[in-house]
């Protein structure tokens, strides 16, 4: 089977296990495994915004290095925080080589990075290698009933050398749900802010943000929300199971959306969050009966 | 938390503009960034108050909270008409704190069962923005 270098980073190895599996699981069906990096080390999270802190870009260096290792010169990333993070040091430190050099004096038990690795977000994979016709035929099950309000965020979109597709009007999730069979919902806060880190310290703040977002994607008769990233996913579930109540607002299944497409292909729906298999079964039989 | 008056920095203007790499004379004043911006609901001056009072040299600006309740979103960075990156000031205001040691969160406050069940990437970030 075809591979591609992939970095997990530490979210999908603890609180968004799920992501990483339904992905896997997709990946597979689709015949180009992904590879996961060794001894690869956390991307930083956040990229450095002031002009002197080049030191802070190493982070992301050294999984690049890995992947040159590997002779490869493409790396995909599924959180949306690292594909954004590894993504914008690649560019900076592939095009400046001043800049690359500093970084490889520093590094004296690596490979001198040579500034040719290219991040690329999953979803970009599954739109320009896999192609939305491919994905359509490798998804039996239909997500026909699901309305499916895809949820950007900010870094899959922002600043604009990281975008993945257009910065106000992305639809590059909204096709592969499509593929899919699903209805995608377009909402305005698609690619709004669900608050980010803030979490950690001004939690009213993420929550409310976050619940913006659900409120947006309801007025629009979503009853999905797909993510890409581990930190909104995290913060929309908060808001929705503080903020909801009884309220028709708690129905809608927040989910990743490799887990859409996982179960589309067949994933067992045991190992699906609870309330989409839920869903895939009240479809399944609607298609039948 | 506040900081008031702990900094103390010479030529405030220009160390921001240095540490960001950004004009602030670039700035028109047309308030997009503002208009914009997911959470001036939060701040205490808006994003284009903030540049505003940076074209005034306003030290009085690094006691404002508007640094620390912006989340790095980039609304502003895609939208401002005179492509001026607000959030790379806002990132180098809350630098002269953070290099000063005057840490903005600690994990010392946090409980171990808030810690557990937040993301890594909320508590790595947040920390990477908000200590020294
Ligand atoms: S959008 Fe740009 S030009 Fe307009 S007020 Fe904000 S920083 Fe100034
Ligand atoms: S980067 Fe900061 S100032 Fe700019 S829109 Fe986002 S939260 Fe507001």
């Amino acid at each position: 089977m075809n591979t591609i270098p992939y970095f997990p980073g530490c979210s999908l190895k603890d609180t968004a296990a799920s992501f990483e599996s339904s992905a896997q699981f997709v990946m597979e069906k689709l015949g180009l495994q992904l590879q996961e990096l060794e001894r690869w080390n956390c991307c930083g999270t956040v990229s450095s915004l002031t002009t002197d802190d080049l030191m802070h870009h190493l982070a992301s260096v050294r999984n690049l290095v890995r992947v040159q290792d590997l002779e490869q010169t493409e790396l995909v990333a599924l959180c949306s925080m690292c594909y954004n993070t590894l993504s914008r040091t690649a560019q900076r430190i592939n095009a400046d080589a001043e800049e690359r050099d500093k970084i490889n004096q520093f590094m004296d038990r690596e490979s001198d990075y040579q500034g040719a690795v290219v991040v690329r977000h999953l979803l970009q994979v599954l739109r320009d290698r896999i192609g939305w016709q491919a994905l359509e035929q490798a998804t039996p099950h239909s997500l026909e009933g699901l309305n499916v309000a895809c949820y950007y965020g900010c870094t899959l979109l922002r600043p604009k050398e990281a975008a993945i597709d257009n910065v106000e009007k992305p639809t590059i999730m909204s096709e592969a749900m499509a593929a899919a069979g699903a209805m995608p919902v377009h909402f305005p806060f698609a690619g709004e802010c669900c608050g980010t880190y803030q979490v950690v310290d001004r939690r009213d703040l993420s929550i409310e943000r976050s619940f913006r977002v659900i409120q947006s994607a309801a007025r629009e008769g979503a009853n999905v929300i797909a993510t890409a990233c581990p930190l909104c996913q995290h913060n929309l579930k908060e808001a929705q199971r503080e903020l909801a109540g009884a309220s028709e607002l708690a129905d809608i299944e927040i989910v990743y959306f490799t887990e859409l497409l996982a179960a589309a292909m067949g994933m067992d729906s045991q190992k699906l969050p609870e309330g989409l298999s839920a869903r895939m079964q009240q479809v399944a039989e609607a298609q039948t009966g | 938390m506040s900081r008031a008056k702990t900094v103390s920095v010479e030529n405030f203007r220009a160390r921001v503009e240095e540490l960001s790499g950004e004009n602030v004379f670039a700035c028109y004043q047309c308030g997009m960034c503002s208009a914009g911006c997911p959470l001036t609901d939060q701040m205490d001056r808006l994003p284009s108050q903030v540049i505003r009072d940076l074209q005034q040299d306003d030290i009085t600006l690094l006691e404002s909270n508007a640094m620390w309740v912006c989340a790095s979103c980039l609304a502003c960075e895609v939208r401002c008409p005179k492509g001026v990156d607000l959030a790379k000031l806002m990132e180098a205001l809350r630098q002269l704190h953070l290099r000063k040691e005057l840490d903005h969160v600690s994990i010392d406050e946090m409980s171990p069962q808030e810690i557990a069940k937040l993301p890594q990437i909320a508590l790595v970030a947040s920390f990477r923005k908000k200590t020294g």
